[in-house]
């Protein structure tokens, strides 16, 4: 079997350096082109009416009006009259037409009939949630009561999360066009290799006549694998206007109310231990939605997994919005901010420093000696002995500074992914998967992987991607993509060069395995003077070039060591707090994280500071508001629903902790580790400022001056 | 957003004369910050719209020895960039707190006060009293964390203007024109609370423009303070704008202007009378600020908007201690 294993690190040439990403021109520029910009000829552009009801029956829809109107190609009743709507932004009928503006207008005429029914939109208070509360079976394990009573001490507090959506650039949709039994399709999509099969599913057509493209896409965060509901009514409307291409994109309001959320979550927990920080015992009462089908438990203890009396009940809880879909690292950031925060809590009750009782506790965790080490790594950063004061003692002044800690973990192995490289006779290198970048990077790494391995500068690398004419490569989800893609295209390209090899070898008088690609030329290992330049080498190939196929196969992947699962990650915040207006400054969060192999230390570092970006808005600003009158989202836009610009940011310094037992591991996704620890540090900073907890997130003005009056927001 | 006839015109006259005699009829076009949200979701469906950037004699900046005269058409950022402006520090910091270059490129002074409320009711459909069907006060009754806490008796919105609160703390007055002829009327009393959904929050009329704004010389210490959730754009939760006579140490008179925490930029009469006659200690400043909430009737959720208040004007009156007199 040909070696594929990683260069060791000295040797490595491309991996490992920071380069810009190979698209980054093209973006900057404009000339990259998103499913948005595609236009064919005769494009028709649709709008969809919702329902601005959150709970309803639908009696009659009246689409006449709409069908009348000149411009209007097709009309597509995408919910019966009787079907009841369970959420605000159903889709009830699209329209599609020669301008958007004719389409959203004809969408105006549209009569819908309902009958109106009750709604519960609004978790936060259970006791409110009535019949909509499903509790689940509680969970024991060891003797909770015992350990209560053997505890010297125990803390108590209330936690929580509002659901927050996933507030992508581009929004979803997709431009599609029938040609013949056909579909061209455009979609924005995290998994290009999938969303075909699915759509030709739901228009019951054979998976083959799907033809999927994407160049670009503005990013998903986890809400963009499937083709959706509206995917197949985009294509019905193409149907129905005789072929033509359609173009459908979300706005934003409809984006932000059917197009994914995360779920909340809350929960009362109560913790006991021994007065040296020991974790005994650990009871959970927690509640969460993500729209009618209620909410699932977050995984919690978080990373402390181990603790070994453990209670646990939990409520899952309905309402009339839209669904949940994945949202970065599912569940962890939420699971990582009710438990971080539950012991910063037990510090300070105790009268510990907190960073002392995460770490005495890393014993519970999966790895224990990369905690310690992360912690103290992170401490160092932030300045933690000369800032970090107790609870509170914040000296005098409006304004408050604290210290907060967060811990995280992920898995990230590689997903099923195939590649197929290229050499042409004239020098040519092709990498080809149906895969898609979100704006991550994977465009680029995909390159360096097949540059290191042939020996020749990135530009010289033909990275295709976004066609499901390619190969078939995996979904970009749960930081899977790096560890496929990187495997596959190194298989594919050291075997391809294997092939060159066979070729070439006569000439220079040796074996195929007495050679290597480097800096551009193939040569003797023993002997480096004696070469052949690429192209020269190439040459040689006469007409027909060589391919080989390579492939990441999940289930083989831990044998072979080039991608591999399982990571730590520490952050510490500091903020500061002004007790007079109640808003609170991130000043700095120091980032610590464990990835593997690092293919690209920019765009590595790029994903910790894109994390850390949505970690402040959770904790700062950022949460879905929902009406109990009306049962409408008050800030499906992007004016109330408060992303955090960048003067609200704050520093983010990263630390990617590749020490050699890291690096030897393989390749580790990183799109979503960094997600997970920022929220509880964060909050934890804040507490550590002014002395009191604010339970619910994001801690904005007015719940920072009611916990500081004593009052609940 | 819906069809709509578009005109040009290059002159005031014609551009009255393009203008309806009823809100619906037509809507008046300069930076289209405001407009083309309120078009886009419907809020707005005019019949015409009448662009006013053509009309050359609503721009520029003039100082006159009467005070200063600043056309409708002024662009946030000419405003900045203005060195006559400089001189009155509570306009400067209320035109930064528009924190976006895009906003302040675009955005102009006569936009920026007749913009209309970002109440999320209203920017729904409910109208400008956010009532639904059953004339249930949404705003009242509802999510009202952004909304009034002074003046919410029959209307609950916030007055979104950023430079009305310094232009009235500032003593200015706006000019409007008509077919019938000019009007001045002072800041303080352009904006009004409407009694019923048909009211506007200004005193503009359908077929009238807002030309100018003057503000009367003599000289002033004044600041503006503006509490934001964000650094970056954001609505203001709350302002204070302040402007004071002095007589050596003490506070001539005063007049202190609450922003983005009533339906008007909302006059804090008792801490004015708090401040006369007196110097800008801490303790002086700490009762001005007091008495610049007494009186608040807060919301269900926005109580903590009478804090910000008072820290507003607290810091603004700080700083007007801090400047050089």
């Amino acid at each position: 079997m040909p070696d594929y294993s990683w260069p060791p690190t000295e040797k490595r040439r491309v991996m490992g350096r920071r380069l810009s990403r190979i698209d980054g021109m093209v973006k900057a520029t404009g000339r990259a082109k998103f499913g948005y910009d595609i236009k064919r000829p005769g494009l028709l552009h649709a709008a969809v009416l919702t329902s601005p009801y959150a709970a309803a029956r639908i009696t009659s829809i009246d689409t006449s009006a709409a069908e009348k109107t000149k411009g209007v190609a097709a009309v597509e009743i995408v919910s019966k009259p009787g079907t009841m709507v369970q959420w605000q932004g159903t889709e009830i009928v699209a329209v599609a037409a020669e301008t958007l503006d004719i389409a959203r207008d004809a969408v105006r005429k549209i009569k819908v009939e309902y009958e109106v029914l009750p709604h519960v939109v609004n978790e936060a208070d259970l006791a409110k949630a009535g019949a909509r509360a499903k509790p689940a079976a509680e969970q024991v394990a060891g003797d909770p009561d015992q350990a209560f009573k053997d505890a010297d001490g125990t803390s108590e507090g209330f936690y929580g999360l509002p659901v927050i959506t996933h507030c992508t650039t581009e929004t979803h949709g997709q431009v599609i066009e029938w040609q013949g039994d056909k579909l061209e399709y455009w979609p924005s999509t995290q998994a290009l290799s999938s969303v075909g099969p699915e759509l030709a599913k739901m228009l019951g057509i054979p998976a083959a006549n799907v033809h999927v493209m994407q160049d670009h896409m503005g990013v998903g965060y986890g809400s963009k694998f499937s083709c959706d509901r509206w995917g197949a009514f985009g294509a019905r409307l193409s149907k129905a206007s005789g072929g033509r291409a359609v173009k459908l994109f979300l706005d934003r309001a409809a984006d932000q109310l059917m197009a994914g959320n995360r779920p909340s979550h809350f929960a009362q927990i109560r913790l006991g231990a021994k007065k040296d920080g020991t974790i005994l015992v650990w009871q959970s009462r927690s509640w969460s939605t993500g729209g009618m089908t209620g909410g699932g438990m977050p995984p919690i203890p978080y990373v402390y997994t181990k603790i070994p009396n453990r209670r646990l009940n939990h409520t899952a809880v309905q309402v009339n919005a839209g669904g949940q879909r994945a949202w970065r690292a599912p569940n962890h950031p939420a699971a990582s901010y009710l438990t971080n925060c539950a012991i910063d809590d037990l510090a300070a009750a105790l009268k510990l420093d907190p960073l002392e009782v995460f770490k005495k506790n890393a014993d519970y965790t999966a790895f224990p000696e990369v905690y310690r080490w992360q912690l103290d790594k992170a401490a160092e950063m932030i300045g933690w002995k000369k800032l970090w004061h107790p609870r509170g003692d914040s000296g005098k002044g409006a304004v408050k500074r604290g210290l907060g800690i967060g811990v995280g973990t992920w898995g990230g192995a590689g997903h099923a992914s195939q590649c197929r490289a290229i050499i042409h006779p004239d020098g040519t290198a092709e990498v080809e998967l149906a895969s898609q970048d979100l704006g991550t990077g994977t465009r680029t790494v995909i390159a360096m992987v097949a540059a290191e391995t042939l020996g020749l500068p990135v530009g010289a690398i033909r990275v295709k991607i976004g066609d499901t004419n390619y190969p078939p490569s995996g979904s970009s989800g749960g930081s899977t993509t790096v560890g496929g893609v990187s495997t596959s295209t190194r298989k594919a390209t050291t075997d391809a060069l294997a092939k060159l090899l066979e070729v070439v070898a006569p000439g220079l008088g040796a074996q195929p395995e007495e050679l290597e690609a480097v800096g551009g030329v193939i040569r003797l290992k023993a002997s480096p003077a004696k070469s052949i330049p690429w192209k020269a080498a190439c040459k040689k190939l006469g007409v027909s070039p060589i391919s080989a196929m390579g492939e990441n196969n999940p289930k083989l992947a831990p044998k072979e060591g080039l991608n591999t699962g399982g990571v730590a990650g520490a952050q510490i915040a500091d903020v500061s707090v002004d007790t007079e207006t109640g808003v609170v400054r991130l000043n700095r969060l120091a980032v610590v994280q464990d990835c593997g192999l690092i293919i690209n230390p920019k765009t590595a570092e790029s994903q910790c500071y894109g994390a850390a970006h949505m970690s402040v808005c959770a904790a700062l600003c950022e949460e879905r508001i929902m009406d109990d009158i009306t049962g409408r989202m008050l800030n499906p836009n992007m004016e109330f629903y408060k992303l955090a610009g960048m003067p609200d940011i704050g520093e983010i310094i990263v630390y990617l902790d590749i020490r050699p037992e890291h690096d030897k591991r393989g390749v580790i996704g990183l799109g979503e580790p960094p997600v997970v620890p920022g929220i509880g540090a964060i909050a934890n900073a804040v507490t550590n400022a002014i002395g009191v907890r604010i339970s619910v997130v994001p801690m904005t003005a007015d719940k920072v001056l009611a916990a500081l009056e004593g009052r609940k927001a | 957003m819906e069809a709509f006839a578009y005109a040009a015109p290059t002159t005031l006259p014609e551009a009255l004369a393009l203008l309806g005699n009823q809100w619906g009829e037509a809507d008046v076009l300069a930076g289209g910050t405001d407009l083309l949200s309120l078009l886009k979701d419907y809020v707005h469906t005019p019949k015409r719209v009448v662009n006013i950037k053509g009309i050359k004699e609503l721009g520029g900046i003039q100082a006159a020895a009467a005070g200063l005269r600043i056309g409708a058409l002024v662009t946030l950022d000419e405003l900045l960039a203005s060195p006559e402006v400089a001189a009155y520090p509570c306009l400067v910091a209320a035109a930064r707190g528009v924190a976006s270059p895009q906003m302040r490129n675009m955005g102009t002074v006569g936009g920026d006060l007749c913009q209309r409320p970002r109440c999320w009711y209203f920017r729904a459909g409910y109208g400008i009293l956010a009532r639904d069907k059953d004339g249930r006060n949404l705003a009242r009754d509802g999510d009202n964390r952004y909304h009034a806490i002074f003046g919410n008796q029959t209307a609950c919105f916030v007055s979104a203007s950023s430079l009305g609160p310094p232009l009235a703390a500032l003593n200015a007055t706006v000019k409007i024109a008509s077919a019938k002829g000019p009007r001045e009327v002072p800041v303080e009393k352009f904006f009004l609370t409407p009694e019923n959904d048909r009211d506007r929050e200004n005193a503009l009329g359908p077929n009238e423009i807002l030309t100018e704004i003057l503000i009367p010389g003599g000289a002033t210490r004044n600041a503006t303070y503006e509490v934001r959730q964000r650094q970056s754009l954001d609505w203001p939760l709350a302002t204070a704008s302040v402007a004071l006579t002095m007589k050596g140490t003490a506070v001539g008179s005063a007049r202190v202007v609450l922003g983005h925490v009533a339906p008007i930029p909302w006059r804090a009469a008792a801490a004015e009378k708090a401040l006369a006659g007196r110097g800008l200690t801490t303790a002086n400043i700490e009762k001005a600020a007091q008495a610049a909430v007494e009186g608040a009737t807060p919301l269900a959720h926005n109580g903590y908007k009478v804090q910000l208040a008072r820290t507003a004007v607290k810091r603004a009156l700080a700083e007007i201690a801090r400047q050089k007199g």
